[in-house]
Formats: structure tokens, C-alpha cells, sequence
């Protein structure tokens, strides 16, 4: 099919490479992958101007999966290689895709800088409380107690909660996502790709081999309507199967409510998510199940310069004062003299 | 004593003149009296007046340590002559300092009968308590051996700025020009560039460039009328090649080099750096740069600053990152990628004293083995060494050339000798510079991102190129498609490959050229900043007759091709290097010869007769 630019428009097909796929049968992962080729395809960004970056771990395998240009590089470091990448070339969409264990653990320093310096990179954390390529450690988002490989009589580490550390190194874009919430999926990674800055987004992603069910009570039939809600910009914080339950602020503290008598959706808290104040969207970070309903969805969505754009309006503006640089005023800089 | 510092008709004090080839002064205080602003002014003004020049600042790692004590001493030694010179001097002809601290841990390095000018007024019973001092140098007689001049530098100095309407704290601040001048006048020195520069620094603040130039010229008339010194001495212009100069550090030349190697390549080059000393002048020297397109990005940490430029190689700039031993260390897993990944890129170390933290203001070869084998792995790269101040220009060209020509990263050593020590530079014309020529593949449906030209380069694929997707990584990549292979052969095919691609190289860089006889009894084989240290003592040694040769290496991995030809020649080969032997333990290896050692691990270089003496030694017969 063509567009009316004559460019052939892609489909989801187009932006598979040829290796085969290496994840466990059942892996969360797969549907992640499958939503990422739609909505690429759906953006009609070209192949050939995206680029994957990835650390380690089964996550960071990615990249090789995709028809794209892409870096598999060290534990940790992809949102430093990103970095690079779009400062060198501001004009690829770059994406990182990476883990709890990778984006936090090992590579927390970059994500913090990565996210603070906005640049203009869609990270995508697979978040599945575990460490999958090493076989089944605890992760930096293992709950307290969890008993592992590396734990056997309970992990006694408390766990980082991947949007509260995005939304503390002041991102501008944070989201959450789940891997079976296809819809919900591609909303959310579209979301993210027209977002300028840097895109975080957390997606649960089972491990069905060393933490399967991990996210169970957010994805069952019969308990998800009650243990997740749906972030909307300017709407009321409702969920529940009935859509009879809400968040309501009682004070600073977020507390459940049942709509009706008297409680109406006008008494519950808004979503907001374009506040330039992060107040909000982290308060909302800290709503853990069981004693709440998981907020799905955008947290956050504001607008602030780029790294590489305030870098390149420098690089202009340096050229605008003084002239593009010759190399014989570079080297003259400062006192010279001829000896004949 | 009471001077005036009133001009006075210069008639009246006619003081003989005599004339020296080199003279080397070292300006010595605490670290916040502006030593090291001395020395680069009297730099700048002996090269800008013509004479050869050569400095060896030297300071602590504090940046203020308390006052007075010795720990907080700062250092700038400089030598300038009428002949081309290669090191800033084995003794201290001229030594200035400004406290007991710095009288005492300085003045063994002035030779007898120097000069000795001291800041009486900073020997004060509190200073010399601090300095270790139980009775005044000053009374004693054991400065007798020196042409000492007690001058009360404070007093002088308030009294030449009194109407400059400062306080006693800012007119305090310009003792050191106050010094500078009368070493000026000592020397024979033209106090123009100094006056220009104090116009330029502080234009804007009237009251202070008042007070420096009434201090620089109090302190240069004080020596012209007090009648102090007996003698006055001339070090005329050398006679170096026709051209335009300026005063230039290795840092600065590496940061002019790197981006003279993307200019002339049409890239745009990009600079991941982690502030270490005493790197960090490369990043405050490319950061000015931005109109030359120079992305500088000062990352949250070493491994940060190596992984963001590995992301920039693999996107099309010229990429470099620098930094010194600890922060190679933390970049050295990433180094393995870059390996693996076949980018080409730039990784600067300028060497400091180690290990650990160690001495991070002083110099020191020892990283020559964490370069060329300090990872995981059989992960070899180029290695390559520059030799002055100067040479860091060409070197940082020459990385880049053999960077993009083989994609490999390089590594490219200096140390804090030569980051910190400068000279004069000939400008370079421009048309004469090596253009580069970097090609990346086109569109192509036949595309293979680990086929190999006849260097063993692969293609430099840029992503937003159609047709060319294509994924890179750690793991070990099969020969030709680069696609993800477990398959054992084709992993020791690979290893083999990527050393052969480095061993390439040789076919690439000049040969190793002996100073001196092509064969004989003893060859002193060089690596990195002992250049000087060596030329000097070579120079000497053959005045005195000695059949000795010497080379100096700047290609470490991989060696020139003829190395094992040139070191067969010689029956002795000795090996100056400021560390435990690791280039004769290679050479040793690589080429089963005998090579001896002179190592010196102090962080100070060489000096000149330590290294004749040593080529005396092992020509009378002595045992090494």
C-alpha cells in the first residue's frame, strides 16, 4: 500500500529481522515485541531511521529482533549508548529497551541522567521482578521477602518502584503498561513515541519460568476490573468491575471510595497528567496492590527543552556570533608570533 | 630594608649583562598564591620573545590545602633558551619562593649558586612552625651556597598598589606579579604580553588591572633600581623554523588535533567525558569549541562517557572520549565493546600516578599494560604514544586516521608531563594537514556488516541509511553477516581476525627511525613523554663522545615493523620508562632480546643526567 507521498507505507511484518526468536515459549516479551512492530509501523517512521539500544538480560535481546539499526551493548549502559547515538544524529528515533535488573540495578546512574538530561529517547522497561538470563534471582523490583535462587529465605532488600525513580529524576514522560493489555499496550508505546524528551515507560512482562503470575492479580479475569485503573487526562480516578469504586485525596493520602451515597465523581481526584508540579503523577507512583488499584496508563506528559536541542541551538548560536570555526582561528586563539 | 619602587632614571643602575643559552626558573608558594599564573606568564612572554621554551608545572591535588604548610606547595618550573629545547631543565637556575614551605621543599632542586629570591615577609614564626622550620633559614648559613635575596614582597607589593583602592586582602592577590616582575627584570624580559594579557582578563574591573600592572612594574623597577642584583642575564631568541607560534599544553593539542581530524573529515566530533585529572583541560578546551560543531557531553560517569561515544561512532561522529589510569580502568568492559563491535573511536588516557587514586597531579607511565591487554578477553586494539606537548596534536590526527582506516578504537596515551607541560607550537598551514577520507556504504540489498576490505575493516553502516539495518553487539558475531554465532571455530576464526586487523596496522605507520649509529654498542629505546628527557641526554652523551643511539617509539600496538631489526642491531638496549619495565617486559617477550630497564616511579619525569648517567654507567662496563 502507498501512501500519497509515494512512500511504501510498512506494516508490522516489515520491521521483523530475520533471526529467530529466542524467548522462552510464553514469555511476556513476545506480545511487547508484536505491539512495537504495529505501532512503528502504524508511525510510519522509516527502518532505516530507528535505532534499538539495549543492555543485558532477556529483555536486551530485542534489538536482534527488529529490521531496524540496532546496539546490544553492556549491562546497563543503553541509555548512555543512546545518548550518543542521538546526540551524534538528532535525527533517528531511538529506543531503549531494557529490565528491572538492567535499568536499575546495574545501570541506575544512567537511566537517572538519561532522564533528568531529557533527551529525546523512548525507554521501554521490561519489568518482571526478576532476574531471567542468570535463572531466577531477586531484582531491585522483587518485593520484600520474596524467596528466590539468591533468596531462599525471603529477599530482605525493599524494592525501587521504576515510576517513582523516573518521575524523582524529573521525567518528562511516564507511563505504565502491562504485556497482555495488547490495546492498552500500543496505546501507551504510541503515547510514548510522539512524546519529545525522554519517554519512560514500566511494562509488566510476566516471566512465566522463574516468576510466572507475577502480575496475575492485574491481568486475572475476575480481579483486574478491581487491582488496576485506568489513567485519563482531565477524568475522574474510577475503576472496579461496576465502575462504582474511586481514588479520592484525603488530604495528601490517596484513599478508595465507593461511589454512591452521596459520593459522586465530581468528589473524586482528577487525573492531570500535563501538571508541570510531579506531585500528582508520583503520588499516583506510590499506589502499590494490594492496598490499591495499580494505575495504568500516563502519569505524566509535559514539554521542556531537550538535551540535544539546547546543545544544537548552542552550536548555532556559536556559529551565528563568531562565524562557522575555521581551524586557522582556532589555532590563532590566543597570543602568536612569527619567526622569520 | 627599604626600597623605593618609584622609577628612577635607569642610568643610575648599570649592572652587567651576561649572556646563557638556557635558563630554568621555578616559581614556588602555596597554592593559592598564583604560581602557577607566574610561570605561564613568564611562558608566554620568553616564547612570544623568541626563545625556546619548556614548562613542568607541578601542584598538589589539593586545591587549597591550609596555608603555609607543605603539602600545600605549588610548583611551575620552566626553561627557555636560544636553542631548541626538550626538557625544562635538570636544576633550577632562578628559584622564587614565596614561603618557608616552599623554600623547604624546594630548594634542594636549585643549583649552587643560583638565585634564590624569597618573600622575607612570609617568615613569620606561625609560617615557619608550619613549615617544619625550628630556626629561620634566612639567619642561617645554610643558604649560603645560594645568591641569596631577601625581599619583603608583601610590604612592597601594599606599598605599590596603596592607591589602588583595594583591600589589603585583593591587593594581596598581585604579589605574584609583583615576583613575575622582577624576574622579568632579571631576565631581560619585555613586560608587554603581560601587561596585554592583564588588559584582557581584567578589562572589566579597572581597580584590579590597575593593581597587577602597578605590581608587575613596581616588582621589574624594583630590580632595576635597588641595586640588588649584581648581574642581569640575556637568553637571546632561538633560532627556531620560520613560521607562526603560539605557547600550546598536550591538552590543548589534543583537543586541537581531535578537532582538526574531524574537520578535515567533515564530521562532527563528539567528546564523552568524565571531569579526572588531569584530563579534564581537553573537555574546558573542546567545550569553547562549539562553532566548530564539537558536541561535547560531560557524562555522570567514566563508564557513561565510554558507552556514549561508542553510541556516537556507531551513528556517524568522530568519537572520543579522555580521561586518565582509574577512569580507563571503568571503561575498559565498554573498550571490549567497542572491540567487539569494530567502531572506530578515540580513548585518550592521560596518565597519572598510581595505583588507586595515587598521585593524581603527577606523571607516570604505568599504564602501558591496562592498555594494551587490560580487558577480558583476547581484545586487542591500537595503542599509540605521544611524545611532547606538540606531538599531541599529530597523534590525536594520527588516532583518528588509523581509527576510521581500520575500525578499531585507539588509545592514545600522554601523561600529566606533557598534558600540563607546553611549548611553542608552529601553526600549521592549513592546505598541508592530512585530508581523511571516511567512506560508508550506500544503499545496497547485498549488504554485510562484518565483511572485510583489504585492511580487515568492516564497513562503517550509518543508521538512516535504507537498506543497511543492521544489529551490533557484544556477543560473538559470526565472520562476514555479523549475525549472533556460538559456533566454536567461528569464535577463534573471529579472535584471530581481530588481532590480525590490529597487526595490520603496521603496514600502515612509519618505522621505528635510530638516532645516531644504525648499530652499536648501546641503543636507549623511548616510549611517550621521556622524549625529552632522552633527546637531551643523547645530545650530551655524543658531545662527550659516547657511541650510544636511541629511538623512541609512538606506535606501542603495533610496534613498528622493523623493531625487532632495530633492536638487533645494538648490543645493549636500555629502556628509560616511569614505571616498573612494562614496555622491556614486552619487548622482551615479543622479541626475545636482552633490554634493561631504567625505571623512575617518583611522578616527577626524568631528568637529563639521570638518564647519562646511566648511558655512561652501562658504556664503562658498570652493571645495569
Amino acid at each position: 500500500m502507498s501512501t500519497e507521498a509515494g512512500m511504501v507505507q510498512l506494516t508490522p511484518k516489515d520491521f521483523a529481522s530475520d533471526q529467530e526468536v529466542r524467548w522462552c515459549p510464553g514469555c511476556g516479551d513476545y506480545s511487547i515485541l508484536a505491539q512495537v512492530k504495529k505501532v512503528l509501523a502504524s508511525l510510519g517512521t522509516p527502518r532505516e531511521n530507528t535505532v534499538f539500544v539495549s543492555g543485558i538480560g532477556c529483555s536486551s535481546r530485542f534489538p536482534y529482533y527488529m529490521n531496524t539499526y540496532g546496539f546490544h551493548s553492556v549491562h546497563g549502559r543503553a541509555p548512555a549508548v543512546a545518548t550518543g547515538v542521538k546526540v551524534a544524529n538528532p535525527e533517528l528515533s531511538v529506543w531503549v529497551v531494557t529490565g528491572d535488573g538492567d535499568a536499575l540495578s546495574i545501570g541506575g546512574n544512567h537511566l537517572l541522567h538519561v532522564i533528568r538530561r531529557n533527551v529525546d529517547v523512548n525507554i521501554l522497561l521490561f519489568n518482571n521482578r526478576i532476574y531471567g538470563l542468570t535463572k531466577g534471582q531477586y531484582s531491585p523490583t522483587s518485593p520484600i521477602g520474596r524467596k528466590t535462587k539468591s533468596s531462599p529465605m525471603g529477599s530482605i532488600d525493599f524494592p525501587l518502584h521504576p515510576l517513582s525513580v523516573a518521575i524523582g529524576a524529573e521525567a518528562t514522560f511516564v507511563a505504565r503498561t502491562i504485556d497482555v493489555n495488547v490495546k492498552h499496550l500500543s496505546y501507551v508505546l504510541d503515547r510514548a513515541a510522539r512524546h519529545k524528551g525522554t519517554s519512560f515507560v514500566e511494562i509488566y512482562q510476566n516471566c512465566n519460568i522463574f516468576n510466572d503470575g507475577a502480575f496475575e492479580y492485574a491481568t486475572g479475569k475476575d480481579t483486574k476490573e478491581d487491582t488496576a485503573i485506568y489513567l485519563e487526562h482531565n477524568r475522574p480516578l474510577v475503576f472496579g468491575k461496576d465502575r462504582d469504586k474511586g481514588i479520592q485525596l484525603n488530604g495528601m493520602d490517596p484513599q478508595v471510595v465507593s461511589l454512591g451515597d452521596g459520593m459522586t465523581e465530581d468528589d473524586l481526584l482528577f487525573h492531570d497528567e500535563k501538571q508541570a508540579e510531579p506531585s500528582l503523577a508520583y503520588l499516583l507512583s506510590r499506589m502499590h496492590h494490594p492496598e490499591f488499584p495499580e494505575p495504568m496508563g500516563v502519569f505524566r506528559d509535559i514539554e521542556r527543552s531537550t538535551y540535544e536541542d539546547m546543545l544544537f541551538d548552542q552550536i548555532s548560536d556559536a556559529k551565528k556570533s563568531s562565524g562557522p570555526g575555521k581551524l586557522e582561528d582556532m589555532y590563532d586563539d590566543g597570543e602568536t608570533w612569527v619567526v622569520d | 630594608m627599604v626600597v623605593s619602587t618609584q622609577k628612577q632614571d635607569a642610568s643610575v643602575n648599570t649592572v652587567e649583562t651576561i649572556e646563557r643559552e638556557e635558563i630554568t626558573v621555578r616559581f614556588c608558594g602555596d597554592s593559592g598564591d598564583g604560581m602557577q599564573l607566574a610561570g605561564t606568564q613568564l611562558t608566554s612572554t620568553s616564547a612570544i620573545f623568541g626563545n625556546d621554551v619548556c614548562t613542568f608545572p607541578d601542584f598538589p591535588a589539593e586545591i587549597r590545602a591550609p596555608a603555609g604548610t607543605l603539602a600545600g606547595v605549588s610548583g611551575f618550573q620552566l626553561a627557555f633558551g636560544s636553542r631548541k629545547l626538550h626538557t625544562p631543565g635538570d636544576r633550577v637556575n632562578a628559584m622564587i619562593a614565596m614561603n618557608p614551605a616552599a623554600l623547604k621543599a624546594n630548594v634542594a632542586d636549585l643549583e649552587p649558586g643560583g638565585i634564590l629570591i624569597v618573600n622575607s615577609d612570609a617568615f613569620t614564626k606561625s609560617n615557619l612552625g608550619k613549615a617544619g622550620y625550628e630556626e629561620n633559614p634566612l639567619d642561617g648559613v645554610d643558604l649560603n651556597r645560594y645568591k641569596l635575596f631577601k625581599i619583603p614582597i608583601n610590604t612592597l607589593n601594599a606599598e605599590a598598589c596603596s592607591d589602588t583602592g583595594l583591600t589589603g586582602r585583593a591587593v594581596g592577590r598581585c604579589k605574584n606579579f609583583y615576583a613575575l616582575g622582577l624576574v622579568y627584570w632579571l631576565f631581560g624580559r619585555p613586560l608587554e604580553p603581560t601587561l596585554r594579557w592583564i588588559d584582557q582578563k581584567f578589562g572589566a574591573k579597572p581597580s584590579v588591572a590597575d593593581a597587577n600592572t602597578k605590581s608587575l612594574k613596581a616588582g621589574y623597577y624594583m630590580g632595576e633600581t635597588a641595586e640588588l642584583f649584581p648581574v642581569r642575564f640575556l637568553v637571546s631568541p632561538a633560532k627556531l623554523a620560520p613560521g607562526k607560534y603560539r605557547k600550546l599544553s598536550g591538552n590543548e593539542a589534543i583537543a586541537l588535533g581531535l578537532v582538526t581530524a574531524a574537520h578535515q573529515a567533515g564530521k562532527s566530533l563528539f567528546y564523552g567525558s568524565y571531569p579526572i585529572t588531569p584530563a579534564s583541560d581537553i573537555l574546558h578546551e573542546l567545550a569553547r569549541l562549539r562553532k566548530y560543531d564539537v558536541r561535547t557531553f560531560q557524562a555522570e560517569d567514566e563508564i557513561a562517557a565510554m558507552t556514549s561515544i561508542i553510541g556516537a561512532a556507531f551513528a556517524g561522529a568522530f568519537a572520543v572520549t579522555g580521561t586518565s589510569g582509574p577512569g580507563v580502568a571503568l571503561k575498559q568492559e565498554a573498550i571490549s565493546l567497542a572491540v567487539m563491535t569494530e567502531l572506530p573511536m578515540v580513548i585518550v588516557n592521560v596518565q597519572r600516578g598510581g595505583p588507586s587514586t595515587g598521585l593524581p597531579t603527577k606523571t607516570e607511565q604505568a599504564d602501558l599494560g591496562q592498555a594494551i591487554s587490560g580487558r577480558h578477553g583476547e581484545t586487542p586494539l591500537c595503542v599509540l604514544a605521544a611524545c611532547s606537548p606538540g606531538d599531541c596534536f599529530d597523534m590525536a590526527i594520527e588516532a583518528f586516521r588509523i581509527a576510521t582506516e581500520f575500525m578499531t578504537p585507539v588509545m592514545l596515551l600522554t601523561d600529566g608531563y606533557i598534558a600540563n607541560g607546553a611549548e611553542p607550537w608552529r601553526i600549521p598551514d592549513v592546505s598541508t594537514l592530512p585530508k581523511f577520507e571516511v567512506k560508508h556504504p550506500g544503499p545496497s540489498a547485498e549488504f554485510e556488516p562484518y565483511k572485510r576490505n583489504d585492511k580487515l575493516a568492516r564497513p562503517w553502516a550509518l543508521p538512516g541509511t535504507p537498506q543497511l539495518e543492521h544489529r551490533v553487539g557484544g556477543l560473538e558475531k559470526q565472520d562476514i553477516t555479523g549475525d549472533v554465532c556460538y559456533v566454536p571455530e567461528n569464535h577463534e576464526h573471529m579472535i584471530h581476525l581481530r588481532r590480525q586487523k590490529i597487526d595490520k596496522i603496521a603496514d600502515a605507520i612509519p618505522p621505528l627511525e635510530v638516532h645516531g649509529d644504525q648499530s652499536g654498542e648501546l641503543l636507549v629505546l623511548g616510549w611517550g613523554s621521556t622524549y625529552g628527557a632522552i633527546e637531551s641526554a643523547m645530545e650530551r652523551c655524543r658531545a662527550r663522545g659516547m657511541n650510544v643511539s636511541n629511538a623512541h617509539l609512538r606506535y606501542l600496538d603495533p610496534m613498528p615493523k622493523n623493531t625487532e631489526q632495530v633492536l638487533k642491531q645494538f648490543k645493549q638496549i636500555l629502556v628509560p620508562e616511569m614505571n616498573l619495565g612494562q614496555l622491556r617486559q614486552r619487548l622482551r617477550a615479543e622479541y626475545l632480546v636482552d633490554v634493561m630497564g631504567l625505571n623512575k616511579v617518583q611522578g616527577k619525569p626524568f631528568t637529563i643526567l639521570e638518564i647519562e648517567e646511566k648511558v655512561a654507567d652501562l658504556l664503562n662496563g658498570k652493571p645495569s
